[in-house]
């Protein structure tokens, strides 16, 4: 017992040394979102083409991804050409919210780019953003057949991403729906 | 000296008036004095989602001015401070409170300071008893008390 307890500061400091380490590769930006199992929040806004009115009821039917974008960031320009091949290789069906942004620049935007959205929501002032719980484009959102959020993916979408991490969730969602 | 001394007090005294002022960048026009200070309080007890530790008052991220905006409206709209923390906690989950609700994960955090005293105390009550019995003076046997007094002896000489 006595010889046991020798070894109690040798325990904390594993211990520690393991929790430390794993801080380490843990990443202090990162935020659960607090949507994720909740129905989209509502909005009624207009499209970036300018030819309607979007609400949630408008884009629920199948899963989607909806991903926050806007010219002023430079992420989303890294992102946008994998986006192009998602939407025409895999037929991923992704809608944009075109966040706090400058509708005519966002428009040449896609002209020049190319437009792998179905449809862009103008979020000019934010306030789909706020009660999305964006902080920080890109920012992309798994919503389910019914409209569910079912996850949040931060940072650009790239192919490692996708294939390692993304594509089992998309998947996932299109598999339910077809039941 | 006392010239100095005079000096010291004033810029301590300075310091400690002006410390607890907050860099909040637009203005609000508020119809009350009470709104205007629980806009504050609140503003001081958000955090900014996309900075790694700053309140929205002191924030300028394009994040926080949003959300002191919102602060704004649901105040002048009658909201109670409640209702406004409720809100912003499911955009942004907990993360946007500096005093978390004790539920949850957030519970560790609120007991883990007592637990750990707690601990400590315990630690400190055993190691001041054991200590207590152990302190007790060995006592030198004849024989041996005999040898000291020769080596002091041997060593006074």
């Amino acid at each position: 017992m006595r010889r046991l307890k020798l070894f109690l500061p040798l325990g904390i400091f594993a211990l520690l040394a393991v929790l430390l380490f794993r801080g380490l590769s843990l990443d202090p930006q990162a935020l659960p979102s607090a949507l994720i199992d909740r129905p989209l929040p509502a909005f009624s806004l207009p499209s970036l083409a300018g030819d309607k009115t979007l609400t949630p009821d408008g884009l629920i039917g199948e899963p989607f991804l909806l991903n926050v974008w806007a010219t002023w960031c430079i992420s989303c320009r890294v992102e946008h050409p994998y986006l192009q091949r998602l939407a025409a290789e895999e037929a991923v069906v992704i809608y944009g919210v075109n966040y706090k942004d400058d509708s005519a620049a966002a428009r040449a935007w896609l002209a020049e780019l190319g437009d792998p959205y179905v449809a862009s929501i103008v979020d000019r002032e934010g306030s789909l953003g706020l009660d999305l719980g964006v902080y920080g484009a890109p920012e992309t959102y798994f919503v389910d057949a019914d409209g569910v959020i079912r996850y949040r993916h931060v940072g650009v979408i790239d192919e490692r991403i996708w294939t390692e991490r993304l594509q089992p969730i998309y998947q996932q969602l299109r598999t339910e729906a077809g039941r | 000296m006392s010239a100095l001394r005079a000096l010291f007090a004033g810029l301590l005294a300075w310091t400690l008036l002006v410390a607890p002022v907050s860099a909040v960048i637009e203005t609000y026009e508020f119809s009350s004095p009470e709104l205007e200070k629980r806009y504050h309080r609140l503003s001081q007890e958000l955090r900014c989602p996309k900075c790694q530790n700053q309140n929205i008052a002191d924030s300028n991220a394009p994040i926080s001015q949003d959300l002191r905006q919102l602060v704004y409206q649901q105040l002048e709209a009658g909201a109670s401070d409640d209702a406004i923390l409720d809100d912003m906690v499911r955009r942004y989950g907990e993360f946007v409170r500096y005093r978390p609700d004790t539920e949850g994960a957030a519970l560790w955090l609120w007991l883990a300071p007592v637990a750990l005293l707690g601990t400590g105390l315990v630690v400190l009550v055993l190691m001041l008893r054991r200590g207590g019995a152990v302190a007790e003076a060995p006592v030198l046997s004849d024989e041996d008390r005999e040898r000291l007094d020769k080596l002091i002896a041997e060593d006074d000489q």
